[in-house]
């Protein structure tokens, strides 16, 4: 079971301020979820190299030529809030 | 009193100077554009893209790994280091975490006392920019330009002993990346940022006190200020009694002080893991080899070969080496000329460069060539010109781009030593001076120099001083 600590810890990674009440119940649902996911650590691995892909062995690389890209209002058409040209952001944002 | 000696490691992100970004084909240098012009769906992290590497952004980091000495690896792997920041569009940065570039290597890095100081570097590995936060007017807002803009990060071992050996890293490194042209390395655009992290011991001592970090110094004189002043504190802290405690250090380059920050995330807190969407990065021997072959020689190797095989002093090695397409050019000069290469030295360091500092051009850009250079020097040992026609000729010869022996032909720069011709303005020189003559001939004999002067004004410095000194001595005498 994850303590409280750790819901907290990873609260302020994620930018999320929790209640008293969802810092217990995230307690609860995390944990079950890390739970399950263990069951896969009785798996005997040894012997087995870590796999990241499973894609043919070979790179894929693009040249160095420039194309067009958005424009400005493109991208800053889902902003919830922009002022020249950019994004605009709340001044405080917990841990930095 | 103990004497103490400083153990300091530097972190450098280089900016790659790629055309475009690492994932995506946006233009990667937006430092004259506005904000949020050089974007697209993949470095704005937009949902259900896809990036790909850039070619020469990894070929770029071979040589530079290869110019470290550093180890290139046949396969890497991109790693996802996940922290929310306004600045960060896809909530992870794509870097290299276990499996990077390249491994090892190190810098010989020449002391002014003459000494070498091997500084190691644990790994080379790519990774991404984020973009940028500004505040404006109470405002914070987000300009995205900078993301996916290729970096490469170094970090040193803990090698090097003083704030001024910093320095010199950093002055050598910028010289590397713009020597290879991986990067403009312009410290004001942050092209090379520098972390540095800094302890002390008394001298020495092998083992390695707790460190503090200082982040965001960005010039090689901010390097060498704050390192210098957060040694200072450590020793004061320490005679005073106290311990060192790992702190995080903002360098405030306004104020000229240290500041604490608040700490950061820990390494395990950013939960690397492999980049889904991107395939390892395979770098074999045909490949490696077809980048490699165009690793030149490097600029410290270049700096003692000069010093060896033309017997420069150590000061007009370094001053020649300065630049590539100086060395380049110094070399071409040497071999045409065939004569002393100290010669060719001392024109180089004292007109040429003054030239190419007033011009802001580079040595391969100028239209005084190097073989033009040569031909002036030889003119000047040959007697044809004397030395100041052939400082002016330099002159002429860059804004004319013609050749040196062409322009004396032409404007009959050559050197007057028909002993009639001057005899006679010798003897106009004299007539019209008759005050000057005669507190000569009253013992005031420095007056000489000026009527060598005043030949010399009228003949345009065509005539060769020695024959006009010694016929006016002759003449007064
Ligand atoms: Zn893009």
């Amino acid at each position: 079971m994850l303590t409280l600590q750790e819901v907290e810890h990873i609260a302020i990674l994620a930018r999320l301020e929790l209640s008293a009440e969802e810092k217990e119940r995230f307690r609860r649902q995390l944990s079950a979820i890390l739970e399950y996911a263990a069951r896969l650590q009785e798996l005997d691995t040894s012997g087995i190299p870590p796999t990241s892909s499973v894609l043919p062995p070979r790179s894929v690389l693009r040249p160095d030529a420039v194309e067009p890209g958005l424009s400005v209002e493109e991208l800053l058409k889902n902003a919830p809030r922009s002022e020249n040209g950019q994004f605009r952001v709340p001044p405080v944002l917990g841990l930095e | 009193m103990t004497d103490y000696e400083a153990v300091i490691g530097l972190e450098t992100h280089i900016q790659l100077n790629t055309k475009t970004k690492i994932f995506c084909s946006c233009k990667a240098d937006s430092w004259s554009d506005a904000p949020n012009t050089n974007i697209c769906p993949v470095c704005s992290g937009l949902p259900g893209v896809l990036p790909v590497p850039n070619k020469a952004a990894i070929e770029k980091g071979m040589l530079l790994a290869a110019a470290m000495h550093a180890e290139i690896q046949p396969l890497s792997y991109f790693d996802r280091k996940n922290y929310f920041y306004p600045d960060l569009p896809k909530g992870y940065q794509i870097s290299q975490y276990d499996m990077p570039l390249a491994r090892g290597g190190y810098m010989q890095l020449p002391l002014p006392d003459g000494s070498v100081r091997q500084v190691s570097i644990h790994k080379l590995h790519i990774e991404e920019d984020a973009g940028k936060t500004k505040n404006e007017n109470g405002l914070r807002l987000i300009d995205f330009n900078r993301c996916g803009v290729p970096l490469i990060e170094m970090v040193t071992g803990p090698d090097l002993r003083s704030a001024d050996e910093a320095a010199q890293y950093l002055t050598r490194l910028r010289q590397l990346l713009r020597w290879l042209g991986v990067s403009e390395a312009d410290m004001e655009k942050a092209h090379l940022r520098c972390d540095a992290n800094v302890s002390i011991r008394p001298k020495g001592a092998a083992y390695l006190n707790p460190k503090t970090e200082i982040k965001n110094v960005n010039s090689i004189e901010a390097v060498r200020e704050a390192v210098g002043k957060e040694i200072e504190r450590q020793i004061r802290e320490v005679e005073a009694g106290h311990k060192i405690e790992a702190w995080t250090l903002e360098w405030d380059e306004d104020a000229g002080v240290l500041r604490k920050m608040r700490s950061k995330e820990t390494e395990a807190d950013y939960r690397y893991f492999r980049e889904p969407d991107l395939l390892p990065v395979r770098i074999h021997e045909e490949w490696k080899q077809k980048v490699l072959s165009k690793l030149p020689e490097l600029p410290l190797e270049r700096r003692n070969r000069f010093i060896n095989q033309y017997g420069l002093p150590e000061y007009d090695a370094d001053i020649l080496t300065g630049d590539r397409s100086l060395s380049e050019y110094f070399e071409t000069a040497v071999k045409t000329y065939s004569g002393d290469p100290k010669r060719v030295s001392n024109w180089l360091m004292n007109d040429v460069l003054r030239m190419l500092n007033e011009s802001g051009l580079t040595a391969d850009q100028l239209k005084l060539t190097p073989q033009f250079l040569a031909e002036i020097i030889k003119l000047v040992d040959a007697g044809t010109i004397n030395n100041n026609t052939g400082k002016n000729l330099l002159e002429k010869v860059q804004q004319t781009g013609r050749p040196p022996a062409k322009l004396v032909e032409e404007e009959g720069l050559a050197r007057v030593s028909d002993d009639s011709a001057i005899r006679s303005v010798c003897q106009e020189v004299l007539a019209e001076s008759p005050k000057e003559v005669e507190s000569y001939k009253s013992g005031k004999v420095t007056l000489i120099g000026w009527f060598v002067g005043q030949v010399m004004k009228k003949m345009r410095g065509k005539a060769d001083p020695n024959i006009a000194r010694k016929i006016l001595e002759e003449l007064l005498g």
